[in-house]
């Protein structure tokens, strides 16, 4: 199929994007395209102008340093997948697997997968686990949304149309602790139909001190299961105690497509919930 | 006696892969003729409803667009879109190349845009205004079949396309079984309706030559011969004017078997522009409008004894021919009548068959073409009777398969089959699988509270179909198959095969056969096929016929050419024909070796030679030396096999994991086993996929939720263990080749054992069959619903 | 707009509409129809060719995005005459039937084994799953990856 006929602009600098963003309207911002273009592609979208941002400089890095780690909006989901700096936390390169297809993971990006906010995409619960920060810059200079503001509806981001993702910054936890995320994907899109990024701080004794849980594929936006995570500090992380924390996820709000009607979404959610939690908790032991 | 391999039999790689794996193969939507047009096809956005207008004035404004034709442009040009399975002329219904005033399911063609590429025809099909009032329309086929429904056909206040009755003397056996039976099994068995994907959609290049007189045109396509012959019905051309080209073909499983309105309309346009066109098909199209595949609903009811002895089987099959009849779409379902006994020895069977339209895509063959469908019922009863008397299912199948000395043996269902060793290839698959062993293993696991299912399916299939007095009329050919072989003057052969393929390998195949007739390299020998102005007549590659009546006709080619060889050889070597020897490769004279010094043999290079130099004519035979041969085939063969699978669910989510998968099959004699696994190890996939993850799935207002492949799931390389191939081999007395058919053998049992694995898996929670495909959400649901 | 692409090794300029697919440009343009199109969704990979030396999908990609990079179709993979060890394997193990879907086969196994020169199967099949094949049940593409590998690896 065919995308209807459009402007193509590649600018070099963010300064430039944000100009053009201004200036037209009806601008879509183009990266890795694995959304954007089969939407096109199917006409389901049909902007006048594309701004290419795939090689804007500096947006291509990944770092960590002294427990912060930061993504550049460009980086793709393979990058990520091989990435040195990010070795020693398996949780990214885990996710980054789990994301559509080689092809795809090869262009898809972090940044797009971030800003384009289906309810089905991976990062999303990630970012939310790790209490990422995402740094933007628009007509009024820049700014920093916290990934608890980011995601405000349905493939709708706190970005404004006239803003560029330019990083997110995540701190993992290191002490005692380890993170994980576990899906199961829809057969046909490889998309999930449950994702849950999970997040574990133990004390000393093995009990739990923080955790984060963060759930996507299920509601229409991603969320932390916020009531989980206060049921969970305190106790140990056995199979019990999470059963028990999980008998209820205070803020299911779950779709229902031909894949997963909505009850067995939010069983999967349970389900994906204490998986994740356990593969974080033996990697807060290791 | 001269040595050198012998090709038949051999693993030789295939001669057609040097060109696809540089990406040199040349499919329909490569070509690209001087000034040719591109066309995009306006579609029904409606299941039902009445079209109240189609406005072209914005897309032909639109610089590069030709034309936009409705259907008011064919009227009085073309006839009806090609249907050679009217079941029941009294119920006829047709379907037209563009919609005339009526939808009736969704994405029917109602205008053809031609522009100058393919982006400016796919702008402008979206700027052509259509209005259509949306009616009532059904979906479901047991809904259709309700009283005061929707109506597909006004004509047809019953959506029923063809209604077949049971023969009075099966329902009377039948029914004398039932009452001697010791008890009776009643089973509801859907076989869902999926999707055919082949990886390359349908694809049209026609080109019309004003001067010439003549159309030639580019098909995706199994049966160019055919083909040739509807478009020339359907627009009323000669077909001594009409040139059919299937160039290369990426894939077709029964869907490209079909001539389709859009071929004929194609043609139509180039005609009338004078100009060469193409169509290629998009995805969802393809999904939405290439044909469907299985759709069967059945209640059956079985008779059987307390020993396990099934007596007899009757109920009722719907199938699902959609909203107008496919090529062959109505009389698919017959082979499922044919078929239902299976290998098994089953006293009686009468069943009512009812194709019923619905506001949904025709469905028509797909890999298997009602014989999986067939299959799978039997088995499913088999596993299902097994639990009731508490036999074990491989002990059940045992008491009641054919025996191999009862052969050829009459069933219930109508056919006649071969040859069988049901038994045989049964034993070699369990002890492969380590049968006892696993059911070991599994007594194990669950006892640990795992879901460990171990699957099993014998079957048998029809292949090769014939003769051609069963043949539908409106086919306008036999069901027999051709081949010329003509020997050029250096000895290398050329084959031209009327069984057109579609990644099946008859160039490499074929290419042995006539290596070994004559003791030429396998690289001497091309095979051409294909073009219907080469290849003189042929009817196709469908229903596994390629080896089995296409390879008997070359067979039967060669050996005409190898008795005219002979013919000559011995005039040469002054001789008689009988006194000659062939050893593969030279014609000797039997017995003297030498006469007077001079070496009395020749070679077939050298008898070539002769027959074009005709320097010493040889009396009663004209120069040359070439053949063409027709293959009927009087009765049709019946491969067989055995598969056993293991499978894993998870209790929590449902996932299903694949641990073992154990095919033992038996096509009969084997030309090339390389080519043969490759169709049994897809065509097990292929049926894996319709049990695991396949589905065609409509809302309730016609709408296709599975229009892409990011809903339509089609099986991913990492669903599957690696499958495990042991054979038997009966052959076939039907043909000289002894082959049985290979295409769709993979097919016709894997669904059936994948899901006798899951069903048995879920056991011991004493659940009803699961239907298929067993999404992760179908398996935890029934886990839920049993309290697992 | 103005691009300027190596394909295969040879550079080519080219003024392509913003909204020419990449696949359409190597099809249409190039004449290059080795690649080919099963899809718009990008699921089933006979698009794949490779952008900079990784595997990605031409039917997602417009022709304006590769201005100024490299790409390797499969016509570009043997040298010469000389079969790339991928394109050996997949003929050796008889790794395709109606060969639509081999092209992008065979560029994604390449990439696979550029990478993981000596892959498991289980490798194999996750590093296939963004190519569709309806004919093999893939098993045998597995073992005419396997098959390439072993050649790479005993050629080094």
């Amino acid at each position: 199929m065919i995308p209807a006929e459009f402007d193509y602009r590649r600018p070099d600098t963010a300064a430039e994007v944000i100009a053009l963003l201004a200036a037209q309207p009806d601008a879509k911002l183009l990266a890795g395209g694995m959304s954007l273009i089969p939407a096109l592609k199917h006409r389901l979208l049909q902007p006048g102008v594309l701004v290419d941002i795939a090689r804007l400089p500096g947006l291509d890095q990944v770092s960590e340093r002294r427990g912060r780690v930061r993504i550049g909006a460009s980086v793709t989901h393979g990058a990520l997948e091989r990435s040195r700096e990010l070795a020693e936390l398996p949780l990214f390169a885990e996710t980054a697997r789990l994301i559509g297809d080689v092809q795809v993971r090869n262009r898809g990006t972090l940044g797009g997968s971030l800003v384009h906010a289906d309810p089905a995409a991976d990062w999303p619960a990630v970012f939310l686990a790790l209490d990422g920060e995402a740094r933007c810059v628009g007509p009024k200079g820049k700014r920093t949304i916290p990934a608890s503001d980011f995601f405000v509806g349905m493939l709708t981001s706190a970005l404004a149309p006239d803003e560029l993702l330019l990083e997110i910054e995540l701190r993992p936890q290191r002490k005692r602790a380890g993170a994980a995320y576990c899906k199961l994907r829809q057969p046909a899109s490889g998309f999930a139909l449950v994702g849950v990024a999970a997040e574990v701080s133990l004390d000393r004794r093995g009990r739990c001190e923080r955790a984060a849980v963060a759930i996507t594929g299920v509601n229409p936006v991603p969320f932390r299961a916020a009531g989980v995570e206060a049921r969970l500090v305190g106790g140990g992380l056995d199979a019990v105690t999470l059963g028990r924390a999980l008998g209820e996820i205070e803020e299911l709000d779950p779709m229902a497509d031909l894949h997963a009607s909505a009850e067995y979404r939010c069983d999967l959610a349970r389900v994906y919930a204490r998986r994740a939690l356990l593969a974080a908790a033996e990697r807060a032991v290791a | 006696m001269v040595l050198r391999p012998v090709s038949i039999g051999a693993r030789i790689k295939r001669r057609e892969d040097p060109r696809l794996i540089r990406g040199l193969g040349l499919y329909t939507d490569d070509l690209r003729l001087h000034g040719m047009l591109e066309c995009a096809f306006v579609r029904s956005e409606y299941a039902a409803g009445r079209i109240v207008k189609i406005d072209s004035t914005r897309a032909l404004q639109r610089r590069g667009v030709v034309a936009v034709y409705t259907y008011d442009d064919l009227r009085g040009e073309v006839a009806r879109a090609p249907c050679a399975a009217r079941m029941d002329e009294t119920r006829d219904v047709e379907h037209p190349l563009l919609a005339d005033g009526a939808v009736r399911y969704l994405g029917q063609p109602l205008a053809l845009v031609v522009a100058q590429d393919r982006y400016l025809a796919r702008d402008a099909a979206l700027d052509v205004d259509v209005e259509i009032e949306p009616g009532p329309c059904v979906v479901d086929p047991l809904a259709a079949l309700e009283p005061d429904t929707p109506r597909v056909y006004r004509s047809l206040p019953d959506n029923v396309n063809v209604r077949i009755p049971p023969e009075p003397e099966a329902l009377a056996a039948v029914e004398k079984a039932f009452a001697e039976a010791d008890g009776t099994l009643s089973l509801r068995i859907v076989n869902q309706r999926v999707a055919p994907v082949p990886l390359e959609c349908r694809a049209v290049v026609a080109d019309w030559q004003e001067g010439a007189q003549k159309l030639t045109v580019w098909i995706s396509t199994q049966v160019p011969h055919q083909a040739k012959q509807q478009i020339a019905i359907c627009l009323g051309l000669s077909e001594l004017g009409v040139r059919v080209i299937a160039p290369e073909v990426g894939g077709g499983f029964g869907c490209k078997l079909p001539v389709y309105a859009e071929e004929c309309l194609l043609s139509w346009v180039s005609r009338r522009l004078r100009l060469p066109v193409k169509w290629a098909e998009t995805r969802t199209e393809n999904l939405m409008n290439t044909t469907h595949g299985r759709g069967q609903l059945h209640d059956v009811e079985a008779a059987y004894r307390r020993n396990g002895e099934l007596l007899a089987l009757r109920g009722r099959i719907v199938a699902e021919v959609g909203a107008y009849a496919s090529y062959l779409g109505g009389a698919i379902p017959t082979f499922t009548l044919l078929m239902y006994p299976g290998c098994y020895r089953v006293g009686a069977c009468a069943f009512e068959l009812v194709n019923v339209y619905t506001n949904t895509m025709a469905t028509d063959a797909y890999r298997g073409a009602g014989r999986p469908e067939a299959a799978y019922a039997i088995e499913m009863v088999m596993d299902e009777l097994a639990r009731k008397l508490g036999i074990d299912p491989v002990e059940l199948r045992r008491r009641n398969f054919i025996a191999p000395d009862a052969f050829p043996y009459q069933t219930a269902g109508g056919a006649t089959y071969d040859t069988g060793e049901y038994e045989a290839a049964l034993d070699k698959a369990l002890d492969r699988f380590d049968y006892s062993g696993a059911r070991a293993a599994q007594a194990e696991a669950r006892s640990q509270g795992r879901l460990v299912g171990i699957g099993i399916a014998t079957f048998t299939e029809i292949c090769g179909l014939g003769p051609s007095s069963n043949a539908n009329p409106l086919q306008r050919t036999g069901t027999w198959e051709s081949a010329q072989v003509r020997v050029e003057p250096t000895g290398n052969v050329t084959i031209m095969t009327g069984a057109s393929p579609h990644g099946q390998g008859q160039e490499t195949a074929f290419a042995q056969l006539a290596s070994d007739a004559f003791g030429v390299g396998i690289d001497d020998v091309r095979v051409v096929h294909g073009d219907t102005d080469v290849v003189p007549h042929g009817v196709g590659t469908f229903g596994s016929r390629g080896l089995v009546v296409g390879g008997t006709a070359l067979h039967m080619a060669l050996e005409k050419v190898k008795a005219k060889a002979a013919a000559i050889a011995a005039h040469l070597l002054d001789t008689t024909p009988d006194r000659l020897r062939f050893d593969g490769e030279s014609f000797s004279v039997a017995g003297a070796a030498t006469d007077d010094g001079a070496e009395r043999r020749m070679t077939f290079r050298e008898v070539a030679s002769a027959a074009h130099l005709w320097n010493v004519p040889v009396p009663g035979q004209e120069p040359g030396l070439e053949a063409v041969a027709r293959f009927e085939p009087e009765g049709t063969t019946f491969p067989f096999g055995a598969h056993l699978c293991q499978v894993e669910i998870d209790r929590e989510t449902g996932q299903l994991e694949i641990q073992r998968y154990v095919a033992v099959d038996d096509c009969g004699n084997i030309v090339n086993p390389l080519l043969a696994e490759g169709q049994r190890l897809g065509g097990i996939v292929q049926g894996l996929g319709q049990a695991l993850c396949e589905q065609v799935v409509y809302d309730e207002t016609g709408q296709l939720t599975t229009a892409t492949l990011m809903d339509y799931a089609v099986p991913k390389a990492t669903m599957f263990p690696e499958i495990e191939l042991d054979s038997t081999c009966t052959p076939t007395p039907l043909n000289p080749l002894g082959a049985k058919g290979i295409g769709e053998l993979g097919t016709i049992g894997s669904a059936r054992c994948l899901m006798s694995a899951v069903h048995d898996a879920l056991a011991p929670l004493g659940v009803a069959p699961v239907e298929m495909p067993v999404t992760t959400e179908r398996l935890w649901r029934v886990l839920r619903e049993a309290g697992a | 707009m103005q691009i300027e692409v190596t394909v295969n090794g040879e550079r080519r300029s080219a003024d392509v509409a913003p909204r020419m697919l990449l696949v359409h440009w190597l099809r249409e343009e190039l004449g290059l129809t080795g690649t080919h199109i099963g899809c718009e969704t990008s699921i089933c990979g006979a698009c794949t060719v490779h952008l900079d030396g990784r595997a990605i999908k031409s039917c997602t990609l417009f022709a304006v995005q590769c201005d100024g990079h490299e790409l390797t179709t499969v016509e570009g993979l043997a040298n010469g005459n000389q079969l790339h060890p991928v394109q050996t394997g997949f003929w050796e193990e008889h790794g395709l039937q109606c060969g639509y879907c081999t092209p992008g086969m065979i560029m994604s196994a390449a990439a696979l084994l550029a990478e993981h020169p000596d892959p498991s199967d289980q490798e194999i099949r996750q590093a296939l799953e963004g190519n569709l094949c309806r004919c093999t049940g893939y098993q045998q593409i597995v073992s005419a990856v396997r098959h390439a590998a072993g050649l790479t690896s005993g050629s080094r």
